[in-house]
């Protein structure tokens, strides 16, 4: 198997992961569970399709799928934080929804149950003849923005008052609120944050398979949680934990018709996350107020 | 009086989403009313749309018990879609292998199998949050993608050539259709894994309400510290909770692949372990109330079959999803005005 293509393969398949991953750590860290992130993915490859089918131009379609990617996590920010409902099964309630959305709107528009039309994706903008595969995927538009944004996000979560702020609303609501600093609006911003890296993971999958078909997500957003927890909650972490998770995927992809059971290598990121998660990997954990809703009257304020 | 008002909330939601749904039968350019009328005879005023209805709640009545006996014991089980899956695949492998055997044999293996599948499918998670610490719902969820490799596994050497299903089960395990009974439902998938559906409903309500163990999973679902405090083991609990969860799960592949196509088939389970969660939620946990949701959303899928040609029949599929959310927010938005 030719190594640069592996390695072409890889970055293709990690980018979306590592995307949402990353937005997802902003939801988490500010202590919402993010399972919406499948759906938030969904409907935004829908919505870069409508995008660039009306305009003809990906730039169009990138921005239907950021509002897209934003409106549904503004959804979920609603009733988790808004709500305070539960937040797992907002997520799942989503996702339902977003699946039957979508496809409601895949019939409406274009007449068919499967699939959109192609439409126009994001060129590289530069094609090496010499790295095939490679060249064109490290210089698409869309994985350059990611490689600068991974960084960026490392640096708002950990580097910024924004980021120490989120992570202690995320820890100790009570605390932040006792400093006057509305958690509120802290958690409903980490939401959102991770509905727009949501858009753009969707946008990019859309845009690399030129259309739209019927549950193309495929789980995509629930192994991109998986990974943001095998990645301790951080971005960086996340990123890489992507990077091992869509390597295994494009060794799986390999590997298929090879006669080798490509199922062993399919199953190793969901049994990584397992096994992080029951701490074989070292002891890490969750922000301590992951999951609870925060009510200003009754801690006492 | 207590049962009515927890009525409340679930049909608010049911209210609230079928007039959102109004709105987009009438963007889809037909009368709302109209298309609910044709949805309500369709499934409920001919047997045979009656009979739909019930094969369509069968496996959601399962996996809405599992989720709502997980939930009970204070547990999140996501991976319901996982273990219906390989609750089928046992059952499907198990009828198959069993071939000649008499029904008394067969049908009680094939239904071990698929209850025993998806236990051990609930017992990894519960075990690993047991042992561990380990939160359910991660694990559940990748215990559901674990499942659908198993079976693209396991079918390399199981299925049919150059198809995605198995070998027929034995004429022993089939579970006979339900109009050798009621010959009005003639030609509907409905049999009698909708019996063992209901007769599960029951032993579960028992369960939970007059048995020691039951109790248990209440009292650790309810406060944790304090069960255990009563002496309670709590890892042990949680673990047994979230096989019996499984189990429950496991069961509902009894419907498609013993009761309707006797064979197992990839991807037959279409998402009913997921609507499993919505089935518990919008039931409130509780066996009767599981058992008309499934009624409900088993209405709503088969609905979406009927009015297909005037309105796209993936409008269903998004009535199913607004009902969960509304659900969701409807007793949220109402615990915060009472504060």
């Amino acid at each position: 198997m030719d190594v640069l293509l592996f390695v072409a393969a890889t970055f293709r398949i990690s980018v979306p992961y590592a995307l949402a991953a990353v937005g997802a750590s902003f939801s988490e860290r500010g202590g919402v569970v993010n399972i919406a992130l499948e759906g938030i993915m969904l409907n935004s490859a829908l919505a870069y399709v409508l995008g660039a089918y009306a305009s003809g131009n990906p730039a169009v379609g990138l921005g239907a799928a950021l509002l897209a990617g934003l409106a549904t996590a503004g959804l979920h920010a609603w009733i988790t934080v808004g709500l305070r409902g539960e937040q797992i099964t907002s997520g799942i309630g989503i996702n339902l929804l977003s699946a039957g959305l979508t496809r409601y709107v895949l019939v409406s528009v274009f007449g068919s149950s499967s699939n959109s039309p192609r439409v126009v994706g994001f060129d590289p903008l530069v094609s090496f003849d010499t790295l095939p595969g490679l060249g064109s995927v490290l210089t698409s538009p869309l994985v350059l923005v990611g490689l600068v944004l991974i960084p960026a996000a490392q640096w708002l979560m950990f580097g910024s008052v924004f980021g120490l702020r989120l992570r202690s609303v995320g820890e100790r609501p009570e605390a932040v609120a006792a400093l006057g600093l509305p958690v509120v609006g802290y958690r409903v911003t980490g939401v959102l944050i991770s509905g727009l890296f949501g858009g753009l993971a969707g946008a990019w999958l859309a845009s690399e398979q030129h259309s739209f078909t019927d549950g193309m997500t495929n789980g995509r957003g629930y192994v991109a949680i998986a990974a943001m927890i095998v990645g301790r909650w951080s971005p960086f972490g996340a990123a890489l934990a992507c990077l091992v998770f869509g390597a295994a995927e494009a060794l799986q992809i390999a590997l298929q018709g090879s006669g080798f059971p490509s199922e062993l290598i399919q199953v190793l990121p969901y049994v990584v996350t397992m096994l992080a998660v029951s701490g074989f990997l070292g002891r890490s954990f969750p922000p301590r107020a992951l999951g609870t809703p925060f009510a200003p009257e009754r801690s006492g304020q | 009086m207590k049962r009515l008002v927890a009525l409340e909330g679930p049909l608010a939601a049911i209210a609230i989403a079928l007039g959102a749904g109004a709105v987009l039968i009438g963007i889809a350019g037909e009368n709302p009313l109209e298309i609910y009328a044709l949805m309500a005879t369709e499934c409920f005023g001919t047997p045979y749309g009656i009979g739909q209805v019930l094969f369509k709640a069968t496996p959601l009545i399962f996996t809405g018990l599992g989720v709502a006996l997980a939930f009970r014991g204070g547990l999140f089980n996501i991976g319901a879609e996982g273990q219906l899956v390989v609750g089928g695949l046992a059952a499907g492998l198990a009828g198959a292998a069993l071939t000649g055997q008499a029904p008394f044999v067969a049908l009680p293996a094939c239904l071990a199998a698929a209850a025993g599948a998806g236990a051990l499918w609930g017992a990894i998670p519960g075990m690993l949050r047991a042992r561990f610490g380990a939160h359910e719902v991660i694990n559940t969820i990748m215990l559901n993608f674990v499942a659908f490799a198993l079976v693209a596994w396991i079918g390399r050497y199981a299925f049919e050539p150059a198809t995605v299903r198995t070998a027929e089960i034995t004429a022993g395990a089939v579970l006979p259709r339900l109009d050798v009974w009621f010959p009005a439902l003639a030609g509907s998938p409905a049999n009698f894994a909708l019996v063992l559906a209901l007769l599960a409903a029951i032993v579960v309500g028992i369960f939970l309400d007059h048995t020691r163990l039951g109790y248990e999973i209440r009292a650790v679902g309810l406060n944790a510290a304090a069960a255990e405090f009563a002496g309670i083991g709590i890892g042990a609990t949680r673990a047994l909770t979230l096989a019996l969860s499984g189990a429950l799960a496991g069961l509902g592949g009894a419907n498609f692949v013993l009761g309707y196509k006797h064979f197992f088939e990839q991807g037959f389970s279409a998402g009913a372990g997921f609507l499993g969660i919505a089935v518990a939620l919008v039931g409130r946990n509780q066996p009767l109330g599981v058992v008309l949701a499934a009624l409900f959303f088993g209405a709503l899928s088969y609905s979406g079959l009927v009015i297909h040609g005037r309105v796209p029949k993936e409008l269903v599929d998004m009535l199913q999803g607004l009902v969960l959310l509304i659900a969701i927010a409807v007793p949220a938005a109402l615990a915060r005005r009472r504060g």
